[in-house]
């Protein structure tokens, strides 16, 4: 050290302000918000999903209109069934979306990260007077944005051929329904879309991450059901056969199903799609009394019943986002 | 902060002597290991300085605590003024940073990769068209700027991570081995955009481990190795120390082989003869003593056949500096 020529006595630059970052974490948000954007939208896998989902959304009306034709004046939420009535060989428009919006979620937030690393734009980015906040939860508003416009593009063209198909217009308890089911959509997306977000900032690889993302996607839709009954069974076993001891099991198991935001999902969509429907789970004589079954419950009261629902899909979303904020502010920027 | 204490031979040809850029034991540890080991670094407006050293003696992780890319673990930094770990913004919109193995995304046009980064300047649209315009036709790639970057050369991304620089118009450019990766043509076109930036008054600095070309551009340089710069100052001033005189004057000559000698040995500032054969005689000075070598040859009653000079070359230095140092010769 003896040979440096600055050791000699340079003051400290000792009038450092207390601890705290100057400028705005947003600074440069909108940039990076309109340049995934237009990336997204641009990029060849999102024209294909596109596609898909638009050919989905085709054949479920088309299907449903088959069915649907001859009961029109006698179904006071007609529109509604366009999204959830099934006809073979179509699962109803709700089923499709509940496995397609986590593939175009993923598709879209795999890479976001990582991409920017294996690129090596990152520091060059980051060289920029922005912040890092800026820069992920840009990338995340991107995707929440392109999903949102997609869904109701989608939304809207359904909409349109109930109306040409039917001939008559939604009223607007259908409208506002249907609405409601289109916000639980998006946000069912942005778990998807935060868990990407989570895996691209952990895993260097985006194929690694697009892999890791697809398991849990796949863990949830097909094998979470099984182990669902599995713990529930062991948590709360049923010994003597009382009735206390199957409600107490069938409760747990429904408490267990829930942790999987596809249960959120399809109980949210549930919910405020068919007003009939009063509760989720299983309904007790005593809970029935007085009810005329089959009545649709008001808009107000569906929106209750699904309310937990919707604030479990929301919180998810900022709760996997927040780790994905965590693990970045954390993360080493050299590549 | 203006800068009084450093040593003439240091100060850049300028004499400007702002201080733009200063870090105090700077000091980075990842864990048990050392990165950055208490560096202290001062730039005045204008000089060209490079940072050598071999892959791993924390060069790197110097630039990205200068940019406030990394919290240092101890030490202080200041960059114009600001602290880039508490207001990085300011000192970003100010600096350039041009990393190694720049990269861009493919799909856009160069066009289009600039203007993103405009737009992360805040810059205002048609100011960001103007510069973009003018900072591609500097760099020469007008002909591709509507080209997507996927199908540019190394060298084409390079000029064009020089482009993106020039958008902010930066006080202060930083460059992480630029060289690297060009063939010899690109890099010196690279050396001669740098002494031009240097000309435009911005203060660079850049690190390397072409030992060569650093010498070519830098004012200073600072030798580093496992996370300390051990040794800092020009080239020729370091070849002083280091070498003990910098230059060797190769003389050829006939005649009195005894009294040449003795005469190139009076010569005042020449430290030693490194070898005298024949005709043939190697000596070792603190400055360039061709003339006076030649005057001492012909009054020695010789004949002067040949006369050559090496310029102290930083390779040497480095070499010496770190034989020296494992030795135990400098501590």
């Amino acid at each position: 050290m003896a040979q440096s020529l600055e050791l000699s006595s340079q003051p400290a630059p000792s009038d450092a302000p207390a601890r705290g970052r100057k400028g705005s974490p947003w600074t440069g948000l909108w940039a990076v918000v309109g340049k995934e954007m237009a990336d997204h939208l641009s990029s060849v896998r999102m024209q294909i999903l596109e596609v898909l989902i638009l050919l989905t959304a085709v054949g479920a009306v088309y299907a449903v209109m088959q069915n649907v034709r001859q009961t029109v004046s006698q179904d006071p939420f007609i529109f509604l069934r366009l999204f959830t009535t099934a006809r073979d060989p179509f699962p109803a428009f709700v089923g499709f979306l509940s496995f397609l919006v986590p593939l175009i979620a993923i598709a879209i937030s795999f890479d976001a990260i990582n991409g920017e690393f294996s690129r090596r734009t990152m520091s060059r980015v980051l060289a920029q007077p922005i912040y890092r906040d800026a820069l992920l939860l840009g990338k995340f508003l991107a995707g929440l944005f392109t999903l949102s416009l997609v869904l109701t593009a989608i939304w809207l063209l359904i909409m349109g051929m109930g109306i040409l198909g039917l001939g008559l217009p939604p009223n607007g308890e259908e409208v506002a329904r249907s609405l409601i089911f289109l916000v639980a959509t998006i946000f069912y997306g942005g778990i998807w879309l935060a868990l990407g977000m989570v895996f691209s900032t952990v895993f260097r690889q985006p194929a690694t991450a697009a892999l890791a993302g697809l398991s849990v996607w796949l863990f949830f839709t097909i094998f979470w059901g099984m182990v669902t009954s599995l713990l529930a069974r062991t948590l709360s076993p049923v010994t003597y056969g009382l009735p206390e001891e199957i409600l107490r099991q069938l409760q747990t198991e429904q408490a267990i199903s829930r942790l999987s935001p596809n249960t959120l999902y399809v109980e949210a969509t549930l919910g405020i799609l068919n007003p009939a429907v009063r509760s989720f789970g299983i309904l007790l004589p005593s809970q029935l009394e007085g009810a005329v079954m089959g009545a649709p419950l008001p808009l107000a009261q569906s929106a209750l019943l699904m309310w937990p629902q919707l604030t479990g899909l929301i919180a998810a979303t900022i709760l996997l986002f927040a780790l994905a904020y965590v693990l970045f502010q954390r993360q080493e920027i050299r590549a | 902060m203006v800068d009084k204490s450093t040593k003439p031979a240091s100060a850049p040809p300028q004499a400007a002597t702002e201080t733009v850029l200063q870090a105090v034991n700077l000091t980075k540890r990842y864990g048990a290991a050392v990165a950055v080991d208490n560096l202290n670094l001062t730039l005045t407006r204008g000089e060209v300085f490079g940072m050598l050293g071999p892959n791993g003696a924390g060069k790197t992780t110097t630039i990205l605590m200068l940019l406030g890319l990394t919290e240092p673990t101890a030490g202080a930094v200041r960059v114009l003024g600001f602290d880039p770990a508490r207001d990085p913004l300011a000192v970003k919109a100010r600096v350039g940073y041009l990393p190694d193995s720049v990269g861009f995304y493919d799909e856009l046009s160069a066009r289009e990769n600039l203007s993103y980064i405009a737009r992360l300047n805040g810059l205002a649209y048609a100011t960001a068209q103007q510069r973009i315009r003018t900072a591609i036709d500097r760099m020469g790639l007008s002909e591709v700027i509507d080209r997507p970057v996927g199908t540019f050369s190394r060298g084409m991304r390079q000029r064009l991570g020089v482009a993106e620089l020039l958008l902010k118009e930066p006080e202060i450019i930083i460059m992480d081995e630029p060289t690297l990766g060009l063939d010899p043509e690109a890099a010196q076109g690279f050396l001669k955009l740098i002494r031009e930036l240097k000309h435009e008054g911005i203060t660079i600095l850049l690190s390397s481990h072409l030992l060569h070309q650093v010498q070519a551009v830098c004012d200073r340089v600072g030798l580093f190795s496992h996370g300390r710069m051990v040794i800092s100052g020009a080239v020729a001033e370091l070849a002083q120390r280091i070498l003990g005189g910098g230059y060797r004057i190769v003389i050829e000559a006939s005649g009195d082989h005894r009294a040449i000698q003795t005469a190139l040995l009076a010569l005042p500032g020449v430290k030693k003869i490194e070898a005298a054969e024949r005709d043939h005689f190697v000596i070792v000075a603190d400055r360039d003593l061709r003339a006076d070598a030649a005057a001492a040859v012909v009054g020695a009653g010789g004949s002067l056949i040949g006369l050559d000079v090496e310029a102290p070359s930083l390779d040497e230095i480095y070499a010496t500096y770190f034989k020296e140092a494992t030795n135990g010769a400098i501590a």
